[in-house]
């Protein structure tokens, strides 16, 4: 009965969605054979290589799965710095 | 020429042994002449979840080996015509007791006398699991909606692929309608969604599946078994027939319904 109170003030989510989200994010690594570690270190290396070209804003730097349908995807968000008084 | 369908998951314990047993008294009280391997040799257990273990003399091992003829070491099942036969794994060897080629031979020469072979798998990824699908012409997975269940099975799902083992389907297990109602269990379109693969059936959580057990009476001859009449569909729907799945909802009917139900009042 808590249980549901809580839920219907939003306090917490119903706990099939949480295993959902748990398991797309298990998956994910499963599928591609990396763990979230390698994946840490991936994006390390990645960010090293690219800043010898670019400046990179490294607090926005983003590399993740995604997945539609069959097909799986690497997709990396990398924001570069604006250099000072200069539009990109 | 039959079909061979092995029935497998990854993860132990969410199953495998019960589906396999009704999947095969549905098949053959529905007239279709079927064998049943217990393919998880050294944990033989589709013996006494059928009630046939007091008459095993040879095994699988035996079969295989060349010590013991096919047709002597098959027990037929007598509650089923002359339609039901199991052979039973070897309980005092192990899993390399058998290889991959040796089982695809069995079941090859199996399918020429059985319009279905049904191949009970061991859980686990390793040659357990290669012995069990290496005959195969279809596989059947399944999962209970829990994380690790639907984990292990999409790994399943991926090494059937690499045994270029195609379009496997799913059995989802022990469903609680009345916690999926709560949101507290993943539901059907959750677990498809997430394994992107076919839907065979949907089987209750049901208090029959362990009475029958008790009693080694496949829960498909209880009338009063809902699981055992999800089994049925199943099995029809493997016959080609088109059964649309069951309605779930009884078991959160609330106190009335159930009570119309024990006193067997349609509501
Ligand atoms: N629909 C169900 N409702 C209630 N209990 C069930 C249901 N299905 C299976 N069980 C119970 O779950 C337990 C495990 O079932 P089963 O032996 O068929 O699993 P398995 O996948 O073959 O296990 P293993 O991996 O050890 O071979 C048994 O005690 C069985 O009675
Ligand atoms: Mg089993």
């Amino acid at each position: 009965m808590f249980d549901l109170f809580a839920r219907v003030f939003g306090r917490e989510d119903a706990s099939k969605d949480v295993a959902k989200e748990r398991l797309r994010l298990v998956l994910v690594h499963d599928r591609a054979s990396l763990s979230p570690q390698a994946l840490e270190n991936l994006k390390n290396d990645l960010l090293k290589v690219i800043s010898q070209y670019l400046d990179i804003d490294d607090q926005g730097f983003r590399v993740d799965f995604s997945r539609n349908d069959d097909a799986m995807a690497l997709v990396a968000n990398i924001p570069i710095k604006k250099k000072a008084g200069r539009m990109l | 020429m039959g079909e061979a369908i092995v029935i497998t998951s990854g993860k132990g314990g969410v199953g495998k042994t019960t589906t396999t047993a009704n999947i095969g008294a549905g098949l053959a009280q529905a007239g279709k002449k079927v064998a049943l391997i217990d393919a998880d040799i050294g944990l033989r257990n589709l013996d006494v979840v059928m009630g046939l273990e007091n008459r095993i003399v040879y095994d699988l091992v035996d079969v295989v080996e060349g010590f013991a003829k096919l047709k002597n070491a098959l027990i037929k099942d007598k509650r089923f015509n002359e339609n039901l036969y199991l052979l039973p794994a070897a309980q005092t060897r192990d899993k390399t007791a058998v290889t991959p080629a040796q089982m695809r031979d069995l079941v090859t020469a199996m399918k020429e006398e059985f319009d279905f072979v049904l191949i009970d798998c061991p859980a686990g990824i390793e040659q357990g699991f290669k012995n069990a699908v290496a005959g195969s012409d279809k596989a059947i997975v399944v999962a209970t909606p829990e994380v690790s269940s639907v984990r292990d099975a999409d790994r399943i799902i991926g090494l059937l692929e690499a045994e270029e083992k195609h379009h496997p389907l799913l059995i989802v297990n022990r469903i609680r309608p009345s916690m999926v109602k709560k949101g507290d269990m993943m539901d059907i379109n959750d677990m498809i969604e997430i394994l992107a693969i076919e839907l065979l059936g949907v089987v209750p959580d049901d208090e029959f599946i362990v009475v029958s057990t008790n009693r080694g009476e496949p829960a498909l001859l209880n009338a009063q078994s809902r699981a055992g009449e999800a089994y049925r569909n199943i099995s029809r729907r493997l016959t080609g027939e088109n059964v649309p799945l069951m309605k779930l909802d009884d078991e959160s009917a609330g106190f009335f319904g159930r009570l119309r139900k024990i006193m067997g009042i349609k509501g």
